[in-house]
Order: structure tokens, then sequence, then C-alpha cells
């Protein structure tokens, strides 16, 4: 692994999932020899939730649900001094398309996450922490609720942990399948028991969340680094990855590779050293034609582009974003048009309704790909499937859902234009009808 | 109106229930864990039992119906002993999830959204299960098989078919 402009040392340590290869990784007994609840039993007892506050700050870490935003930072937005209960709310309704990791977290080594809830709660004096797991993540929950009676039987969790006056409960919630539940807002919605309708900001959850008290919603990955910034320091954190976008990113690549997998590296390696030394390359010796960086909201990429660091600044340079970190891999023979059908759909189904822009925009989009796809296209399809996706981002809706949908089809027509006219050019082309 | 046979609430159900509120400042919050119990006791959720939810949480029925169709896992008719769920979006579209639909719907007869005659199996497609580097992905129940060939996919249905029938020869 070597820093694409040679100025600073990457180093390649796995934290996040140095343990999931023990076995019995998931018991307490087990775990605990490999160091588990060490630095939270040390932090608790030495530092003030300040302190730790401020070392997440210098750490740089940056949250890993897709955002990118600044973990500390999001904490300090919360009143220092409101009486009454404040909380955690953690992210883990995994649903954007081509995201494995959180799921692997938890499976695999959930006494770090409730490590890592214990952390976070401290440094917000937060006493209940909500875990918002995605319905069908059933394993997940049935190995974290063994996990939290297990780390409560030992005195790790609920009141007066580690001996010290510190409580942390921690609270499992399932979904029952809605990809919006990620948003922070509806999944708050969610849990409260209603549709899960994004809450418009401001306010923002950090001044009224949960029962309108103040909240912290944060990814399951982004709590899982905090152990590890709280033993080794900011520092440390400091020394992996790039300078924007310090520490290990969980990447994860799928598609059409020879090995895809979920791999732990600093951010800042390219989207060439996933594809061609982490994931065996493209398969069958085909050649890359497009690849979509971190979950498909951010778009398509054109295999030019494979040499773009995966972090958050290098993405955004190209009119992408570092989103989850699931790399998409799309060889030679793959239709974009046929792509973004499936993605169209998916977003016309997921729209939570609420705001006219989205609830049509995103129904249209992918009526217009769809008759694309079947040999319907009109001529003026592209340009209608830009003004839509001008119509509906951007700041017109609640929330960003609509940025979501005209990411890929912004950056389809922009990158693979000729795929779109080659099916609307086609032969056997007939005049449309309505839509379906 | 759909089927209220045999949707009775128990006490331990009605118990499990009310231990939800346990967790949360507002009972309110209990709605969809509390649906998910309902659902995992009967096998779907009907308007009986939205009425009884309802009398439980004290809520409107028609707010719980408002709520549970939001979100796709619930049921609100009697389906399938076994749910088999294709993933459909596009890790697992361009790994062959649209080969293996279509295998699973000539092996079982029947087409997405159908139950086999038997009412052993209801096939569906889902939106993405969050384990697109094991493409393709089924789900059967919340079970998650990776990476599931068609010759892998009658196997699985081999395996469940079995594991009935060996339970019918213990009773």
């Amino acid at each position: 692994m070597s820093d694409p402009n040679g100025e600073r040392p990457v180093v390649s340590e796995k934290y996040l999932t140095a343990r999931i290869d023990v076995e019995n990784s998931a018991s307490l007994a087990t775990i605990c020899k490999h160091g588990a609840y060490q630095t939270a039993e040390r932090v608790l007892k030495q530092k003030q939730p300040a302190e730790v506050t401020q070392i997440v700050l210098d750490s740089g870490l940056r949250g890993r649900g897709g955002a990118g935003f600044p973990t500390g930072r999001k904490w300090t937005f919360m009143p220092k001094d409101f009486e009454g209960p404040r909380y955690l709310a953690v992210n883990a309704d995994e649903g954007e398309p081509g995201t494995c990791k959180d799921r692997i977290l938890m499976n695999e080594d959930p006494h770090l996450l409730l490590e890592g809830i214990i952390l976070a709660c401290y440094a917000i004096s937060s006493e209940d922490a909500y875990v918002y797991i995605r319905g069908e993540y059933l394993e997940s929950y049935r190995v974290l609720a063994r996990a939290i009676a297990e780390a409560e039987a030992a005195g790790y969790l609920g009141t007066g942990i580690f001996g010290t006056d510190v409580t942390v409960r921690v609270h499992l919630h399932r979904g029952a399948g809605a990809y919006i539940c990620g948003e922070e807002t509806s999944l708050m919605e969610s849990l409260e028991g209603y549709r899960g309708h994004p809450r418009p900001k401001p306010p923002f959850p950090a001044i009224a969340g949960l029962w309108q008290k103040p909240t912290a919603v944060n990814n399951v990955e982004t709590i899982c680094n905090l152990p590890s910034i709280l033993e080794k320091g900011a520092e440390w954190y400091k020394s992996i990855g790039t300078a924007e976008s310090p520490g290990n990113l969980l990447y994860q690549v799928s598609g059409h590779v020879n090995a895809p997998g979920v791999f732990e590296l600093p951010l800042g390696v390219t989207a060439r050293e996933l594809i061609e030394e982490h994931s065996g390359g493209v398969w069958k010796q085909r050649k890359l034609k497009a690849f979509i960086p971190g979950g498909v909201s951010t778009g398509f990429l054109p295999a030019e582009m494979i040499d773009t660091p995966m972090d958050h600044g290098s993405l955004m340079k190209v009119g992408s974003m570092l989103g989850t970190g699931g790399l998409i891999v799309m060889d030679e023979s793959t239709d974009i048009v046929e792509a973004l059908e499936i993605l169209t759909s998916f977003y016309r189904h997921e729209t939570c309704g609420q705001c006219a822009p989205c609830r049509e925009g995103c129904a249209w989009s992918h009526r217009i790909v769809k008759r694309i796809l079947e040999g319907r296209g009109l001529p003026g399809d592209l340009d209608q499937l830009r003004e839509i996706a001008n119509l509906s981002d951007r700041g017109k809706t609640i929330c960003v859902f609509p940025d979501a949908i005209s990411a890929p089809v912004l950056s389809a027509l922009k990158h693979f234009e000729e795929d779109f006219l080659a099916h609307i050019n086609r032969p056997q082309h007939l005049p449309s009808e309505a839509a379906s | 109106m759909s089927s209220t046979d045999g949707q009775a609430f128990t006490e331990e159900l009605t118990a499990e229930i009310n231990a939800l509120k346990d967790h949360y400042p507002d009972p309110h919050a209990t709605v969809i864990p509390a649906l998910i119990l309902v659902q995992d006791a009967f096998g779907f959720v009907s308007d009986a039992s939205l009425i009884r939810l309802g009398e439980i949480l004290d809520l409107p029925p028609a707010e719980l119906f408002g709520t549970m169709t939001f979100y796709t896992m619930f049921r609100r008719e009697k389906e399938g002993k076994h749910h088999i769920n294709v993933c459909k979006n596009l890790s697992c579209h361009l790994t062959g999830s649209r080969e293996l639909r279509a295998h699973l719907e000539t092996a079982l007869g029947i087409e997405v959204g159908q139950t086999t005659e038997d009412g052993f199996f209801t096939l569906g497609e889902v939106e993405c299960l969050g384990a697109c580097t094991e493409a393709p992905v089924l789900e059967v129940d919340s079970e998650y098989y990776f990476r599931v060939t068609p010759d892998e996919a009658d196997k699985i249905l081999e395996s469940y078919r079995q594991k009935a029938k060996a339970l019918q020869a213990d009773e």
C-alpha cells in the first residue's frame, strides 16, 4: 500500500475486523481474552466525557453511513446544558445496495459495537442507546441480543458499569423493511412507531431527535472505530488513511469480480487496487466498463476513473461520493440502461411518498428508463430524465432521497449516453404509447 | 376483512407485547416491535389482530394499519409456510439473480408473488438484503443463502421439504 502522492506513510493495520476470525468471536468470555471492553473501562475511570469528544474530534473520524460528516462535530452540536435525557441512536438499517459491512461487524464482533456504544454514550452523556437494526438482519439481532445479555451479566452494560456511576442501557429495535429508514430522521420516526417519513430539518437530531430530545445518530461502523481511537489516540488514527479522511474503511467489492469480498483498508486506496489486487480483477477475463464507488446512490463512473482514490474528497472531485464504500463492478458486457432500470425501480419502490417531486420523479424516471430499455424510447427522453433529476434534487424536498436517484441517472447519462442511444435508435423501435 | 381464524392472542404474547414498553419513554415506540411479535405468532397480521393490538397499545387499529403497510416485511394475508425471496438489486442482478428467479419459478411451478398449491412455499423478490459480496443471495424465511446457483437452489428447496417430512414422521 502506498500513498498516491508519496507524502505520508499509510499504515495498514486492521482494527475493525481484527477479531472476526477468532473462533466464537461473539462470546464475551472469548473476546475479552482479546482485549474487549478494556478501553471502555479505562476511559470511564480516567477520562471526562468532554475529553472523549475532544479525542474523537481530533482524530478526524468521519461517519461511515454515507454522508461522511465528522462524528465529533456531530456530538458537539448537542446542547451541553440540557436537563433531561439524551439519546444515542445507532443506525444499523444497512440498506444502500452494494453495502454489506455493518452486518458483518454485528454478526462477527458484536462486543466491538457494544464497547463503542459505551464510549459514545459516555461522550454525549446518554444513558440509553437504541440500535435500529433492519428487519431482515434477524441473525444480527439474535447475536447482539445474546451479547447484550452477556455484557449486562458481567456489569459492562446497565447501571453502574465497571464499578463507576455510569449507566448505559442498550436497546435493540428491529425495523420491518424500508430503505428510507436509514435516513436519520426517518429512522427516528420509525423507532417512535410511525411510518418512516423523514422530518424537516431544522431542528436537527442533535437538538430535537428521539422523543424531541438531543440525539446523536451514528452508523455501526462509525461506532466500531471508537474503541481503537480511544485506545491508541487521535495521532495514531490520523496516521492511517488520508489527511481529510483518516482511518480504515470496510470496502465492499461486489458484482463482476473474481473474488468479491469485504476488505478493511486505509481510506484512499484506489478503485484499481480494490478491484485488481483485492478482488482478483474483473471476472471472465473481461474488461471493466463501469463501477459504482460507494453504494448505488453514488452513481456510475467509467472505467477510465479506476485510479481515483476511494476517499471523500477525491470522489467528490469526480462528481461522485465515497458513500458507504460499497464498490459495484460492471464488466464490458453490462448494459448501463438495464442497470439503471433496476436502480430506478428500486428508488420508485422505496420513496416514502411525502414530497411530490420525489414521489413523482422517481416513478417517472423509472417509467422512462424502462421504456428506453424495452425499445420504446423517445428522442426527448434523455432530456426529460435530466429535467426530472434537476426538478427534484438539491434541497427541493424534505430529505436527500431525490439526490440519491439523481446521481445514478445523471452519471449514467453523462458517461454512458451511447447505451441509451443504442436502445432509442434500435431498428425495431416502435412508437411509444403512454408509459406503463 | 382478512381471516381471523386462530388469531387469539395468548397470555404470553400479550405479556411479551406489554414488556416491550419497558424499553421506551413513550409506549408508542412499541408499535413496530409489537406488530413483529404478532406476525411471528400467526404468520400474518389480520384485521382481528390489529383490533386486539390496538386495545393493548391504546391506539386506533386504523393507525396500526397505516403504519404496518408502510413496511414491506408485514403480511396481511396467510401465505406459504416458507418464504423464498430472491434479491433483485444490482449486485445480485449482475451475478445471476434473474436466472435464479426464473429457475425457481420453473422448479416451483409458480410466479413471483404466488404460493405453491400445497401451501409450502411462497416465492418473492426483494430489494437489497445487505450481502452484496455474496451475490446472488437467496433468503428463505430469515435465513440467508449465499452465491446461490440454480443447482444449489434445488438442494435448498429439497432440504426444507426433507425437514418437513422428518418432522411429520416424528409426529
